[in-house]
């Protein structure tokens, strides 16, 4: 992995000039150093894929790009220019859209409200709702993301995850300019889904925006990324260009590397014969549910969930 | 969430089949007002079969007066819990914008008008000190304003008893200003055999601009998502704090309103008056849809709970029922109404 930081450099060195760029910023609480050191750059045009396991500063590091909290060591710079918001409509306003994990949106309001919360087109000496051309943009956005509502006055949150994560996604780049911060936005999405959602990621890559991509699914961020940072306990400790590493890789670092290899020795050690050589298949997984049993009754329950 | 990976087909561009648009009567149904729609109709209904006075049309004027002082107040308050907030103040706020205009002219001397310009100062101060200081500590609001109901009500009778020697502020009717603040706060319009008084147009008027503020304007979608979710508000840079501490002060500036009608209608204020009923102005509220929660809510239901409390206030005297039960049938309609509030919402949701 030290070898992989080192690099950092050459890829710095090519000719396209990073939209934004984090240079070695910290953020504390207090005594406790959420973020350290992190350097990333962002680049039009391309997406950069930050994984982590849980509190690996992922959060912290969007809250501060997103102007939800100010860091507290080293420097931001967007388009060249030292920048630090104050507030998240000031990042919107610096071009800087989010799509956070909770979605921000409000779960009694309708589809086509939340859709254009806080940037509301209106009309009029009155300064009226324009109501119709709202819902209109609304839908055309959601249709090109794939998904069709044919209510829009209903509360969003009726509808499923999948969908409130689509009217998210389609929201933040219907009004993101420059950069657009996904977090986790294929953490709670079907397979489809999903697929639809990292489609949509390359659609706003190919508009010439720079995409930061937060996930811990090495296999959806080697599907789309083009730069890859791993965080760990508020550190970097991988960045690597897309050409400098192989799917197996990522994999393994995003999985904690040597780390994993401790805990499959432990783990043997503890329970012989129970552990799992790398590669081999579980039987047990592939187990396929009897009709009428009691998981299958659990599974379909979650189902109807989902749908409703 | 390994489940959602067998929700198959709202993925397809051409329309999800699942979701069929809803029809009118549903759609209607799960609007917030009906359930007070509902109870206005049964209580009208009520009354005009028991209470003879009641099918009077002279008395319209008289029920729909009593509404409006609720009403005057029930709408800033549903707009308050609309944006996730209570304001257990308004009750005493309204006396204290009366008593200040009243005590401020009268020690001085003044022109009425000044005290009245002075309340209203007052009264949008009391208001952006509840929601200063509510954001400030993040204390819930119910803490922050039973604060202030108290030191309110305290101070209403301590600065009264100081100025006066009384606890009612002086007659006023003699000062300068006197009759020309009396014509906009207290006056009367006959409308064919119905005497309207002033308030129930202040009434109409603020239902009106409150909910085309609420349902037709920025502002209006921004107080929904304070209230429905702060945060997921904040956001996407909706300016929250600003948006709350406007409603506390339009819950002041109705304060203002009512204290004003309160004073230029009796000539003075009493200074213990008003405790209790920021519970009725919540209850209209809540009678009119709003939920306790936050973020979901009517204006127009508001009005209507109102409605409901002035056609009950007289319908028992009407009726001539001894109206010690008043409160006993409020009690009962807050819950008939917000539990077919409920049921409805849910049976039209299912649909």
């Amino acid at each position: 992995m030290s070898t992989a930081t080192s690099e950092r450099d050459l890829v710095a060195g090519r000719p396209d000039a990073p939209i934004l760029e984090l240079d070695n910023v910290g953020k504390s609480y207090g005594n406790v150093h959420a973020l350290r050191g992190v350097s990333v750059k962002v680049r039009q045009g391309e997406v950069t894929c930050v994984l982590g396991d849980n509190g690996a500063g992922k959060s912290t590091l969007i809250k501060i790009i997103s102007g939800l909290h100010d860091y507290t060591d080293g420097a931001m710079t967007l388009n060249g220019a030292p920048c630090r918001f104050g507030s998240p409509r000031a990042a919107q306003a610096s071009g800087i859209a989010t799509v956070y994990q909770d979605l921000a949106l409000a779960p009694l309001m309708s589809v086509w409200r939340n859709f254009f919360l806080g940037n509301e087109i209106c009309k009029g000496p009155f300064r009226v709702l324009d109501i119709d051309k709202m819902k209109r943009i609304c839908h055309e956005e959601l249709h090109r993301m794939g998904i069709v509502i044919t209510d829009l006055d209903r509360p969003v949150g009726g509808l499923s995850g999948g969908q409130r994560q689509c009217i998210a996604i389609a929201r933040a780049i219907y009004f993101g300019a420059k950069v657009i911060i996904l977090d986790e936005p294929t953490a709670a999405l079907g397979v489809k889904q999903s697929g639809v959602a990292l489609r949509y990621i390359i659609k706003a890559r190919d508009a010439g925006l720079g995409v930061i991509f937060i996930t811990h699914n090495p296999q959806h961020a080697y599907l789309v990324g083009d730069h890859f940072v791993i965080l760990k306990l508020g550190r970097v400790v991988l960045d690597a260009h897309r050409d400098e590493l192989t799917l197996t890789q990522l994999t393994t670092e995003m999985a904690g590397g040597q780390e994993l290899v401790e805990l499959s020795a432990e783990l043997r050690g503890v329970e012989p014969g129970k552990a799992i050589e790398s590669g081999e298949v579980v039987p047990d997984r592939g187990e396929t549910l009897a009709p009428g049993s009691k998981k299958e009754a659990a599974a379909r329950a979650e189902d109807d969930d989902e749908k409703a | 969430m390994t489940v959602t990976a067998t929700e198959p087909t709202s993925a397809g561009a051409a329309g999800d089949d699942r979701v069929a648009a809803r029809a009118l009567a549903p759609r209607l149904l799960s609007r917030p007002e009906v359930g007070s729609l509902i109870g206005a109709i049964v209580i009208f209904l009520l009354f005009m079969a028991v209470a003879e006075p009641f099918r009077n049309v002279a008395n319209v004027g008289t029920i729909l007066y009593g509404a409006s002082t609720i009403g005057i107040m029930a709408v800033p308050v549903a707009l308050l819990m609309i944006g996730g907030e209570f304001d257990l103040s308004t009750g005493v706020a309204v006396t204290t914008s009366g008593l200040s205009a009243s005590l401020f002219a009268w020690n001085f001397g003044l022109n009425v008008w000044v005290g009245i310009i002075l309340a209203l100062a007052i009264s949008l101060a009391i208001g952006a000190f509840n929601g200063w200081l509510l954001l400030k500590t993040g204390l819930p609001s119910f803490l922050v304003t039973l604060g202030t109901l108290f030191i309110l009500q305290g101070v209403n009778l301590g600065v009264t008893r100081l100025l006066t020697g009384n606890v009612a502020s002086s007659d006023i009717t003699d000062m300068d200003g006197f009759a020309s603040a009396q014509k906009i706060f207290g006056s009367e319009v006959t409308l064919g055999p119905v005497n309207l008084k002033v308030t129930v147009l202040y009434w109409f008027l603020l239902t009106v601009i409150a909910a085309y503020v609420l349902l037709r304007t920025r502002m209006g979608n921004w107080i929904f998502a304070v209230g429905g979710d702060a945060a997921a508000a904040r956001a996407v840079g909706v300016p929250v704090r600003a948006t709350k501490v406007a409603l506390f002060m339009a819950a002041g500036f109705c304060a203002w309103l009512s204290g004003m009608h309160l004073l230029f209608q009796f000539n003075t204020v009493q200074s213990g008056e008003g405790v209790g009923k920021e519970f009725i102005f919540i209850i209209a509220a809540v009678i009119g849809g709003c939920l306790l929660t936050g973020g979901y809510g009517s204006v127009v239901g508001a009005s209507i709970g109102a409605l409901i409390f002035g056609m009950t206030q007289l319908g028992i005297n009407y009726a001539g029922w001894n109206p010690d039960w008043f409160k006993a049938f409020l009690g009962l309609m807050l819950l008939l109404a917000t539990i077919v509030n409920m049921y409805v919402k849910k049976k039209a949701d299912l649909r």
